[in-house]
């Protein structure tokens, strides 16, 4: 039955494509989406692995429906659309602890707000001067390499945002091989489920073992405060603290280290930009929503299932479907955001939804925006003269993974 | 105009008070709080920027 609608809703010349569908270039969107986007903006597509789920393409439908509460962030549910994965990976989502991104409603919402304190304007402001040092400190050492050219994923990019993630969660730095090369492992497509399970096991166990220690001697960190604040509420839940550790060490670094060095990417790419961003650092906040909406990194962690018969843009959503509101489809959107291929900083990018809308909106995305200025700012003005040892084309990136952003990034000034 | 914020589904994305840092406060949990109920001028705008941008919602102006 499912097939029949594929070839009912989708254009002859994308019935054949897997969605979400590989990037080819860091400048474009696939050429799919735009086409998608005008053509059949809410249809079914076939996914990556071989399931389908309705693809969502424009800016003002997708706020819409992640604003929906009749949309569930369930992944446990039987149609939750997870490109690429197969019957072991679901069995694994559904034996888990659902971590916040997976929850709904009043379960949701009380997560939510016992880690949203961590995570405010003001608390983030107090960490500035740290994080600034912690920039400064990796930017040393890249200044003091004699070796040219220097991947920067390796000595800024994937650094600066674990140590600060590190510092705040209570995690000791010192095991950053190990919890990056797992996080990396289980975000890749191309992993073997059995080789991604075992990365899953050994990062929980890890961080079982972490969160046991902080139960008996707590330190001033986040895991040990809402360690206290669950016990105080007789809700001291061992696995669910390790589901939230787990969505917070791996977001908390992985995410923000792609950005860095896409944004380090694109503004080399556009000198024009880059010029008028080291003009005046006033912008910095601006470049960042820009570079953010330009990239769109995550694509689909902003997925539902219907829980009921939803109309939508003149489409009707039956209940128990699955629902992915592409981000970068969105962000990319020509009625939203003019000539959208066009890297400028100064068009005012700050409803883009990088970081996703509605309840579920990035719980870190003001830590990521303080930390992506102060990199940028500091990396700019303090080697002036950064640039790309190879051309663009050559630069791995990470094309075909949930989260877009380079394996490798040479560079010399 | 007046602003209206709905703590109940505030969900602390702290969007406003990056916005209208002289409106907008988040209190210790992360929950919105209304530093003037009545913002004028510049304030006036980046209150309107931030109903539109909070991703829950909590956020609405009544015209007087």
């Amino acid at each position: 039955m499912g097939m029949i609608i594929v070839t009912e809703t989708v254009p002859a010349t994308t019935d054949d494509v897997a969605f979400p569908v590989a990037r080819g270039c860091p400048f474009a969107e696939p050429a799919e989406y735009s086409q998608v986007r005008e053509q059949t903006p809410i249809s079914k597509v076939r996914l990556q692995g071989g399931t389908e789920a309705w693809w969502v393409s424009q800016y003002a439908e997708g706020r819409a429906i992640l604003a929906d509460r009749r949309f569930s962030s369930d992944r446990r549910r039987d149609n939750f659309p997870i490109p690429g994965a197969d019957k072991q990976l679901r069995e694994r989502f559904r034996r888990q602890a659902p971590s916040l991104i997976g929850m709904d409603g009043a379960e949701h919402a009380a997560e939510r707000r016992a880690l949203i304190g961590e995570f405010t304007v003001k608390r983030l402001a107090a960490l500035q001067p740290r994080i600034q040092q912690i920039v400064d400190g990796f930017i040393d050492d890249l200044l003091a390499t004699r070796q040219h050219p220097v991947d920067l994923v390796r000595t800024l990019s994937l650094p600066v945002p674990s140590l600060v993630i590190c510092e705040l969660l209570g995690v000791p730095y010192a095991d950053h091989d190990f919890f990056q090369s797992r996080t990396a492992l289980l975000i890749s497509r191309r992993t073997p489920e059995p080789e991604r399970a075992r990365a899953v096991d050994e990062l929980r166990g890890y961080l079982g073992e972490l969160i046991t220690r902080k139960e008996s001697e707590p330190g001033d960190d986040l895991f040990s405060r809402q360690i206290a604040r669950r016990r105080e509420q007789g809700a001291l839940d061992h696995p669910g603290l390790v589901s939230m550790a787990f969505l917070l060490l791996a977001a908390g670094h992985e995410t923000t280290a792609n950005m860095i060095s896409l944004g380090v990417i694109g503004l080399l790419n556009h000198p024009e930009q880059l010029a008028a961003l080291r003009a005046d650092p006033r912008r910095t906040p601006m470049a960042v929503e820009e570079l953010l909406r330009y990239f769109t990194i995550v694509e689909t962690a902003t997925s539902r299932v219907a829980t009921e018969d939803v109309e939508i843009g003149g489409v009707t959503i039956p209940a128990d479907d699955g629902v992915i509101v592409s981000g970068l489809s969105a962000n990319w959107d020509p009625s939203v955001f003019a000539a959208p291929a066009d890297l400028d900083i100064e068009r005012g990018a700050r409803h883009h939804i990088a970081f996703g809308y509605g309840p579920h909106q990035c719980l870190g995305q003001n830590l990521a925006r303080l930390e992506l200025q102060i990199v940028f700012d500091t990396l700019f003005r303090r080697v002036p003269t950064l640039r790309l040892a190879v051309p663009v084309d050559e630069i791995k990136l990470k094309s075909d993974a949930p989260i877009y952003g380079a394996y490798e990034l040479p560079v010399t000034w | 105009m007046r602003i209206k914020a709905d703590t109940g589904v505030c969900v602390g994305s702290g969007q406003c008070v990056l916005t209208g840092p002289a409106v907008f406060d988040q209190d210790d949990d992360g929950i919105v709080t209304l530093l003037v109920d009545h913002p004028e001028g510049e304030a006036a705008d980046q209150a309107r920027d931030a109903v539109s941008l909070c991703p829950s919602q909590a956020l609405s102006i009544i015209e007087d």
